[in-house]
């Protein structure tokens, strides 16, 4: 067993999916780091027309190997990454173990991945394109991004009542 | 230098853009142990501006600032690639794609989005209704409702071989065929197309 797996993170709350292992904080230009990550994806995101609401289309109508291929190109990325990591016992550059937190299986990946997908559909954005649409000049789109901050609000107001 | 910008201004295929993202992976956990994830990023807007009390938004978002850079990097990258790398060339979208939307009223297909349905003009029209509101807010609800989206599930969840993150990114894809086969049709017609 390697140290990552042995080592059992601190997650106040297992709901968010990307919580910050780090254990001394980032600050200030520290924090920079992640806004040029941020851009790079961006780029490719715009790029590769992954943002293109047609592409989404092309997608579910099984009428375009672009998506598959972005997608699952990403994902042997990721679990070769992360196989590395794990096997080699990589730090992170502050010399801490890398901490990756299993996911918990609940019904709400079942109904609200579902529900997720017939608006992924007919927006044609799932989360991230939806940024860079915006910064594409697709400036009503911050009305989607807006109702998205609506959906995950009232998802909230209401999490403790939904089965789960 | 000018071959270069003309040689990335072109749409760049799968196997250059997948790997650059699945990359984004290792590159969150090593700078600093960060898992890759872009919906949290709206339930973090939400706990820094209306909490309300809700427990659900009663955390120290302020530590997961990180993520609302990650994705503010993304929207300057969106702006700096359409600005200074934009390809000059219309997108080239299927045919069947084409036919199929052209069916369903959609005919110009010279832009990343339909662009006579992306304006201003029709937010305020049972289009815009549709297509942003409603959209986005089941984009918004289903992804923290399953807690996470294709970046946080099919990307870093697979990525880390955890079955319940496979699980999800298939329900992503049955809700996704369904609307586009089943229920676009007609919603579509309802909102006047």
């Amino acid at each position: 067993m390697s140290k990552v797996l042995e080592k059992k993170p601190q997650v106040a709350d297992p709901h968010c999916v990307a919580p910050n292992l780090r254990e001394d904080h980032d600050r200030g230009l520290e924090l920079l780091k992640y806004l040029i990550i941020g851009v790079v994806f961006g780029i490719v995101f715009v790029k590769a027309e992954i943002i293109s609401w047609f592409r989404i289309q092309e997608m579910f109508r099984l009428q375009s190997f672009h998506m598959y291929g972005v997608i699952g190109s990403a994902v042997v990325t990721g679990i070769i990454s992360v196989q590395l990591i794990k096997r080699l016992n990589v730090k992170t550059i502050h010399g801490e173990d890398i901490v990756i937190p299993d996911k918990v299986f609940r019904k709400g990946q079942v109904i609200g991945g579902f529900i997720f997908g017939l608006g992924w559909a007919i927006t044609g954005a799932c989360p991230g394109p939806l940024f860079a649409q915006i910064g594409s000049g697709y400036t009503v789109v911050l009305v989607t991004l807006i109702s998205a901050l609506a959906g995950t609000w009232v998802y909230g107001k209401f999490a403790s009542k939904l089965p789960n | 230098m000018d071959q270069f910008i003309e040689w990335i201004s072109q749409p760049w295929p799968w196997y250059v853009a997948g790997p650059m993202i699945g990359l984004t992976v290792p590159a969150l956990l090593i700078v600093g142990n960060k898992t890759f994830g872009i919906s949290s990023s709206l339930r973090h807007i939400c706990a820094a501006c209306v909490p309300a009390g809700i427990p659900f938004f009663t955390y120290n978002w302020k530590k997961e600032v990180w993520n609302l850079l990650f994705v503010l990097g993304v929207a300057i990258g969106g702006f700096l690639a359409t600005n200074f790398l934009a390809n000059p060339n219309t997108i080239v979208i299927s045919e069947a794609t084409q036919a199929d939307l052209a069916a369903l009223g959609i005919t110009n297909f010279s832009d990343l989005m339909p662009s006579d349905l992306y304006t201003w003009e029709s937010v305020f029209t049972a289009k815009g209704l549709l297509f942003f509101v409603f959209g986005g807010f089941l984009v918004g609800f289903g992804t923290r409702y399953a807690g996470g989206c294709t970046s946080g599930h099919a990307i870093m969840g697979i990525s880390s071989l955890q079955w319940p993150s496979v699980v999800a990114t298939i329900f992503f894809m049955l809700g996704g065929f369904l609307m586009t086969h089943v229920l676009m049709g007609p919603l579509m017609k309802l909102v006047g197309f």
